[in-house]
This record gives C-alpha cells, structure tokens and sequence, in this order.
C-alpha cells in the first residue's frame, strides 16, 4: 500500500490531519519484521567483500562521546582519531563524523579544522528532551553558531506518547529552522516508544517535519539500535523516496559494537532502502566502541593474525 | 501410532524381562565462556578407545572457536584476577571436591578411552584430584616465594610482587588427557590467568568431562576454555594472536618451533615442552612440581616508595 503523499517542506497543518495522516499507516507486522531482520542478518560477508564493508562502515561511523565526565582533551583525542583512525595505516578512511555534547563544539571544531570531518553536536536538551522550547532553540543556534555541521535533535517522547503530534512536529520543524545550512538528525528514542508501529508513526513524523536524517537512539536507554527498528526506519524512508524523490538517512545508535553488527546494518540498508543508501550522507553508525573492532578486523583480513585491543586507543 | 507402540511394549513384557531402555548417549561439545557449545563450524570427529572401539563424537573446534574462547578468557581476566588468591585457593579446592565425587567416572573414561590398567587409572585421577588441591595451596604462597622487598640504594621502599600475565594459551599433552591437563591448567589458573587450552585430540573426552567439573565449581565462566580439535589447525593461530600473553608448548609436539617463532611477533611469552611431554600420564605423576610452571606465567610489579621522614 503506498504512503500517502508528504512534501518536502513542512507544510502548516493540525493535529487532527497528522493524526489522521500517522494512523492511517500500515500496521507494522512485528514477528515479520523481526523474522526478516533476523533471516538478514545470517548474510555471509567474506574476504574482498568484507574488506568493503569495513571500510564503507568507518567511512559511516559518527564516532561518538557523550559522557558526563568528557574533557576538552578527551575530545581532542577522539577527533585525532577520527581523522587518523589508525595512525599506523594511512589507507584507513576517516570517519562520518564526531558527535559531541554542545559545549565541546568549539573544542572538535578546532581540533578538526582543515580534516573536512563535520562535528555533529547533540542538542534540545539531550537525552531527555525536557526542557523548555525557547531553551531547546537555543541550544541548537549556540551548537550551530560554533561551528556544527549536524545537529541531533531528540523528539518530546511524552508529547508523541499522548498523541500530540502537532508538538512534535512543531518542535522539529523549529529546530530544523534554527539549524540553518547544518543537517538535522532526529532522536525517536525508540526504546521509548515500546511498539513498532509508533517507531514507523515517529519516522513519518520526523521525515514530514524536515528531517535530514531519523537516528534511532540517544544510546543512554536500553534497548537501543536493534536491527528490526532500524529495518522499520530503513522502509519509512524508501516509502517517503518513493513518494516523493526525497533521500533522507538512517542513523542507528547505541549497541552497535562489533563489526559483525555493522555489516548486519549494512546489509539491511542494502536490502531494504537499497544501494543509493550506502553513502555516509544517508547511512551512519552512531559509536564509540566498534571503531576499535573495524580496525581489528581490517587488520584481521590485511595481516591474517588476530589483533588484540592492547594494540589500539583506549577511548 | 500409541496403540501399536503399547502393543509392541505388551509384546516385550510378554517375553519376560521390562521393555529396554533407549541408550541415552552424551554430546562432547566444546567449554567456551562457561557454556558448552558445539563447534561454530559444525564439524564434529570420532573419537575411539585405545583398541580402535567407537566412544562418541567429539566437536572440532575451528579457527574462529579459537578466537572466541580469547575473546571469553579475556573477558574473565579482570574478575578472575582481581579475586583475592585465597578466594581463587578456595575455588580451585572446590574443584578438587567435585573431581572427587565423581572419580568413578574419570577411573572408567581412562581405562576405556587409553587403555590403563585400572590400577594405574585410580593412581592417575587420585593424582589429578590432589594436583587442584595442590595448587589451591600455592594461590596465596606464590606471592611471597616469588616477590618481596628488594634491598636499594637510595630512601626508598622497593617491592616487588608477581602478577598474572593474562590470556594463556595452553597446548595440553596429547598423551596425557587427564592428569597431564591439569597440570598444565591448574598452575594457570592458579596465579589469576585465564586459559585457553586445546586439549588431547586422540583423547579429549575427559577433558570434555573435566569441563563439567569446572563449570560446576564456582570457577566463573570464560576461565578455563576448553578446544577439542587438531592441535595444527587450532595452535598457529593462538600463537600469532596479539591478545593472547603466553603459550605453553607443552602438547605442540614438531610444532614447536614454528609456534614460538609466530608467537615472538607479538612478544608473546613461551613455555617450551619440559621433560614430561611424550611420557604419557605417568610421566606427570610427581606429587611436588614446584612453582616451574607457574612462573613463566607471571609478570613482575615492582613498587618504588619514598621512606617517609
């Protein structure tokens, strides 16, 4: 059943149209999804082939530090490694990009300045989203106005739990608005948002608001980035290509820690949005741990020995 | 169907004698990270007693088995290590209990999988009990005869205190598959090391049975991991594995050489092959081996203080 036509530029509208527009989706076959993630999944990926993907997966990953207790230096650190993931291999990719909490903006930006990595800052009271709006906004302009390429947004959960899509909707056409030139991600939380249903209502949502990118998770609830979800994601946005021409990414985060993982991922995004999705403009990983495994595993395949973490950053 | 199955059984029960029981054989699958797995490639190999008999199938661990026995043994390092030496005595006695309970067992798996005699089979299990309890005792001793205070000159403090290497990977004696395996296991484990061990191929089923022990002995999951296969397949690729920090050699055979030559490339530590290797379970039955296959498996942490004024 094709999805009902939505624009491109968010177009003023009423609760009870959105309503009408998110409930009239096809209802998503949960044991199906799951049974399709699952049979996607057990896709062999071998030797040139999983060079490939490894490469095409750091190439993707939004290398990610999202701490209480991050430093400037800390930050610093990781942007070094963004740029070089392994100092001692020249022919490693560098990274999507790095994902910062607003106030270490300025710190990534100068530490990446010249690489062309983007800094992608999480914003709009991350990772509740309970905060007012006005301070919402501006924390999005303050992340931009340092230097954010990318700004991750998170959805007001309770608003979109109790039906009021019209807030929702609101609050991310106005964020979108304060980004300015920087892409927009949107955080559905779906840990949150308990069935899949809501999960492809949410994508609609976002997509229809001016979304750039629908992400998963803030990655600070469980469970996170699981493959269904992801899959859920990956066929609002082929629908919404469909319906429209427009691309707009896919961003799991949280949970995504081996390399096995991220081949999973791009498998799914292969099979389900299909190849004019495997690019890190609509595909990213958000992590911090996997960058580590990528390289071990690229190493794995260049050198046919096992690596072992002692080798790599502790980050 | 449950009718001509009841008439079958009347049948039988007419003839004299209960209906017999269906043979309830047992699957040898590997030990890895607490868990009995069967071998991630599906292979599986037979296994036959000393005069050629069919004992059981046993899994043939593969390259990537290998690798994720690692990946547990170095997951479980940090707990097992941080433990206290007596807490890891204390565990490592428990196993000895366990044995015990079941010596009947591991006495008949010897004499029909190598063909002792039964004599020979009882010395050789009550010997594999008393090598736990044995190096349960050295947990909580094997600091203070390798480490101490170490005379300097100058105002300071300077001790010295061993500490576990790490992962290690164990080539067991092919010969010897009970009492030659915990040989060279328990003085791993003793220390605060966790082990990967490829265990007898022509024999593996007592370390099969081994692993039942260990899994039912408060030894937490991921320290001892348990590979029956071909020692050629399986051992290059723990030698040049970078997370592993220590081979023993000791069931590498002509392999030797060539192992502890890969295993150089990650400044890996070795333990080439002693005296006892190709003796068979006889040759382990010494009931005082000392603290020589402890050590190579240690590190040496040396603590500098200040004398205070």
């Amino acid at each position: 059943m094709p999805v009902p036509h939505t624009a491109f530029a968010p177009e003023a509208t009423t609760n009870r149209e959105l309503r009408a527009f998110l409930h009239g989706l096809p209802g998503v076959d949960e044991v199906g999804a799951r049974a399709r993630a699952q049979d996607l999944s057990t896709r062999s990926i071998k030797t040139t082939a999983k060079a490939e993907a490894i490469d095409l997966a750091i190439s993707m990953v939004d290398l990610t530090t999202l701490e209480g207790a991050d430093t400037p230096g800390k930050v610093r650190a990781l942007c070094a490694k963004a740029a070089h993931p392994d100092p001692t291999d020249r022919t490693v990719p560098r990274v999507g990009a790095v994902c910062v909490y607003p106030d270490m903006v300025a710190t990534a930006v100068e530490a990446l300045r010249g690489t062309g990595i983007g800094v992608a800052s999480v914003a709009t009271a991350f990772p509740s989203g309970r905060a007012p709006m006005e301070v919402k906004l501006a924390d999005t302009r303050r992340a931009v106005a340092d230097g954010a390429t990318e700004i991750d947004m998170v959805i007001d959960r309770g608003a979109f739990l109790s039906g009021d899509y019209l807030k929702v909707f609101e609050e991310i056409a106005a964020v979108k608005e304060a980004c300015g030139t920087a892409h927009l991600k949107v955080i559905l939380e779906t840990g949150e948002l308990v069935t899949y249903d809501n999960v492809r209502r949410a994508s609609h949502l976002a997509i229809r608001a001016g979304g750039d990118f629908v992400k998963t998770s803030t990655g600070k609830v469980s469970p996170a980035a699981t493959l269904p979800v992801t899959l859920v994601m990956l066929e609002a946005v082929r629908d919404h290509h469909a319906d429209t021409g427009r691309r707009v990414g896919v961003k799991p985060a949280g949970g995504i820690r081996t390399t096995k993982d991220a081949i999973r991922n791009l498998v799914l995004v292969n099979e389900v949005a299909g190849p004019e999705w495997l690019t890190p403009d609509l595909f990213r990983i958000g992590a911090s741990s996997l960058l580590n495994d990528l390289l071990m595993q690229r190493t794995r395949l260049s050198t046919g020995t096992y690596p072992g973490p002692d080798y790599y950053t502790l980050d | 169907m449950a009718e001509r199955r009841t008439s079958r059984r009347t049948a039988r029960a007419a003839e004299g004698g209960p209906p017999a029981r269906l043979a309830v054989r047992k699957t040898y699958k590997l030990y890895l990270g607490g868990a009995f797995p069967r071998s991630e490639s599906g292979r599986s190999y037979p296994v036959t007693s000393a005069s050629g008999q069919h004992l059981a199938n046993a899994s043939l661990a593969s390259r990537k088995d290998a690798r994720d026995a690692v990946v547990a043994a170095r997951k479980a390092f940090g707990g097992w290590s941080a433990r206290t030496a007596y807490n890891r005595g204390q565990v490592l006695y428990r196993v000895a209990e366990v044995l015990e309970g079941r010596r009947a067992q591991f006495a008949a798996q010897a004499v029909a999988a190598q063909g002792l005699s039964p004599d020979l089979a009882d010395r050789v299990v009550s010997a594999a009990i008393d090598r736990w309890v044995y190096y349960a005792g050295w947990t909580d001793k094997v600091a203070q005869v390798l480490g101490g205070a170490n005379p300097v000159a100058g105002p300071y403090y300077n001790h010295s205190a061993p500490e576990p290497t790490g992962v290690v990977a164990v080539l067991a004696p092919q010969d010897a598959p009970l009492l030659g395996l915990t040989s060279v296991l328990a003085p791993v484990i003793a220390t605060g090391n966790t082990a990967v061990a490829v265990t007898s191929e022509t024999a593996p089923l007592a370390a099969v049975d081994l692993a039942e022990v260990l899994a039912t002995s408060d030894l937490p999951g991921g320290v001892v991991n348990l590979l029956t296969g071909r020692v050629p397949e399986l051992a290059p690729h723990l030698a040049a594995h970078a997370d592993v920090n220590a081979l023993d050699l000791t069931g590498a055979g002509d392999l030797a050489v060539e192992l502890e030559r890969e295993a150089a490339a990650t400044l890996t530590r070795v333990l080439r092959p002693g005296p006892e290797a190709g003796g068979g379970e006889e040759a382990w039955l010494d009931p005082d081996p000392g603290t020589a296959r402890m050590t190579p498996f240690l590190e040496t942490k040396t603590v500098w203080h200040p004398v205070g004024v």
